[in-house]
């Protein structure tokens, strides 16, 4: 997948309203792979909903979303369950990991669907990022920090064209947010994946190509 | 690791439930249509001297008719009439004798002489070796099917309180008869063996042959209605000949169309516990509907995850329909364990009340089992597949 486009595109809520003042929403917006954007956002602009729009799971928009300019609403569960295994990959705001698996096996599960990482790479990662003593501890009792680790491990078992991340860095400290840039430099930025990166203040520092305010 | 997660909120008590409850119908299904293939077979028991679809109707002699001088014969409509129903394959007429017969046995010096009569079938029915039935005109010996009853009669009854031998089936047919026949102004004299006992025909039997060539010679040309039918049918177990006899007054001899009402009941019987049982298993099978559904509403989220980190519907619905695959095959096999088990015990008792017991075919049984067993896994399968896919559209 090369592009990602929004046109006109609208939340049925927001239907309503007079005036929107938003670079997002009722305009024309085109993301490329290889490119590195940031939208950043205030409470209750839409920025979740603009996620699980383009990643499938919910349909209440106005407008258009195309992918490679096909329209995704024409995309079936199966087409979606493609999408979600090998070209976009999503860091939920909520995370959505499962509490009662330990960090590794929540990661295994997803690459063992791929196949993409090695063992190896994935340990060295939660390395990196400090969390290798909780290889095997239960999901459910690691901090929100911890868990938005795991999380954007698990987003990076898989191939991708574009990664998507809801608010990454929301409760982790400045360093840890340098730790992930300095992976998505060497490892995905190289394979010239596109990103997409929310945040309400608290942003990942990185170089992007564009910064958008929804 | 996938079942891990999704086994979360099982609950083993609905699953136990719906195993128990669902055995329970199978094992009734099962067990009532092994049992009706097994004791079926008691009422298609044979008799070896006439075919057991063989029936015998005469119409039922009642004081008034006889006071009126009815002769309880068939007319032509009545027996045009039986030969139109659907049950009926063949029908025969008995031919009486329409002259006067003595037999005579000399037996250890003493001469036992008795009126008695003859009557004749067509030959088709006759189910005996034709050699001995075979009569020629112009044959000086006549081959006699008697009623087995008479000799008990004789055996038991007459030869006790005279002090007389008895005698067994094997040497009656080793003395030879005085018949003697009169009519028409005529007598003659011939010999008569007696060739087989018969259970189910209360007559003395003569060949046809026999019958017609001695009627012309001692009885003139007098045409009789037949007061007897014999009737091939299909099945004497069809409860449709008892209807229909009943309904024309007419009676069987033997206790065949009891077995007719007694297949019936066996078949209503049946029918109601086979219906009990589909009823529980109907009910058993909602309740791990509905179990697997309480479990799928519990996953919902980890569902909704799973499907959104790239499972698709089909993976995310194997485990689930495995489970319900598992149960549902091990309790068809359990079930076809215990009704072979309990066949085995009735079995035993039947053998031993009906010594002449073959036992039916297991392959009903089986195949029905199996038919519940796959209309239930694949409503299963498709009921979970759409579930889940009902999640995340």
């Amino acid at each position: 997948m090369n592009s990602i486009e929004l046109k006109q595109t609208l939340p049925q809520v927001f239907s309503g309203r007079d005036s929107i003042v938003s670079d997002i929403w009722h305009k024309e917006v085109y993301f490329e792979r290889g490119k590195s954007y940031l939208i950043e956002a205030a409470s209750g602009t839409g920025k979740s909903s603009l996620c699980s729009y383009i990643y499938g799971y919910r349909h209440d928009y106005q407008g258009i979303i195309n992918f490679d300019g096909m329209n995704i609403k024409g995309i079936s569960s199966c087409g979606w369950d493609e999408i979600r295994r090998n070209a976009i990959a999503m860091m939920f705001q909520e995370l959505r990991l499962f509490g009662e698996l330990t960090a590794s096996e929540n990661v295994m599960l997803k690459n063992n669907l791929t196949s993409f990482r090695s063992e190896r790479q994935i340990k060295e990662w939660f390395e990196q990022l400090d969390i290798a003593e909780k290889w095997s501890q239960p999901v459910s009792r690691m901090s929100f920090g911890q868990q938005q680790r795991v999380a954007f491990i698990r987003m990076l078992c898989q191939p991708s064209d574009f990664l998507f991340m809801d608010e990454p860095v929301s409760h982790l400290d400045e360093n840890n947010g340098k730790i992930m840039c300095s992976i998505l430099d060497e490892d995905i930025r190289s394979r010239g994946v596109g990103i997409i990166v929310t945040s309400i203040g608290h942003r990942l520092l990185m170089n992007y190509d564009s910064v958008f305010r929804l | 690791m996938l079942w891990k997660l999704l086994k979360q909120h099982i609950s083993v008590a609905q699953l136990a439930g719906f195993f128990l409850a669902n055995l329970c119908g199978m094992v009734i299904v099962l067990l009532s249509v092994q049992f009706y293939s097994d004791i079926i077979s008691v009422f298609k028991g044979g008799d070896s001297f006439i075919n057991n679809d063989y029936i015998v109707v005469s119409k039922k002699v009642s004081t008034l008719g006889s006071l009126v001088g009815k002769n309880g014969t068939f007319s032509s409509d009545e027996l045009k009439d039986v030969k139109s129903q659907d049950f009926v394959k063949k029908v025969g007429t008995f031919q009486t004798a329409q002259f006067k017969v003595y037999a005579g046995l000399e037996f250890s010096g003493m001469n036992i002489s008795t009126a008695m009569f003859f009557e004749s079938v067509p030959d088709d029915f006759v189910d005996i070796k034709s050699k001995d039935w075979d009569y020629n005109i112009g044959d000086s010996e006549i081959p006699i099917v008697v009623p087995r009853n008479y000799l008990n009669l004789y055996n038991f009854g007459f030869a006790k309180s005279r002090n007389l031998p008895q005698i067994s089936e094997g040497m009656v047919g080793l003395v030879s008869l005085d018949i003697s026949l009169s009519g028409n102004g005529r007598r003659e004299v011939l010999k008569g063996r007696i060739v087989g006992f018969s259970n189910r025909l209360n007559t003395i039997l003569v060949p046809e042959s026999f019958m017609n060539e001695a009627n012309s010679k001692f009885g003139g040309d007098k045409k009789s209605q037949p007061s007897r039918l014999i009737i091939e049918v299909d099945n004497p177990a069809d409860e449709r000949i008892a209807r229909y006899f009943s309904d024309n007054g007419y009676e069987t001899e033997d206790n065949k169309l009891d077995s007719g009402k007694t297949v019936w009941f066996l078949k209503v019987m049946t029918g109601v516990v086979i219906a009990v049982g589909i009823v529980i298993s109907i009910l058993s099978f909602y309740i791990l509907i509905l179990s697997i559904y309480l479990l799928l509403q519990k996953n919902t989220d980890k569902l909704e995850s799973l499907r959104l980190i790239g499972f698709s519907a089909r993976r995310v619905s194997l485990p689930y329909q495995i489970l319900a695959f598992l149960l549902n095959i091990s309790v068809l096999i359990i079930s076809v364990v215990i009704v072979f088990m309990s066949r085995d015990i009735y079995l035993g008792l039947l053998e031993d009340i009906i010594p002449s017991f073959s036992k039916g075919s297991p392959i009903p049984m089986l195949l029905s089992g199996l038919s519940v067993f796959i209309v239930v896994s694949v409503y299963n399968v498709v009921a979970i597949s759409r579930k889940v896919g009902s999640i995340l559209k």
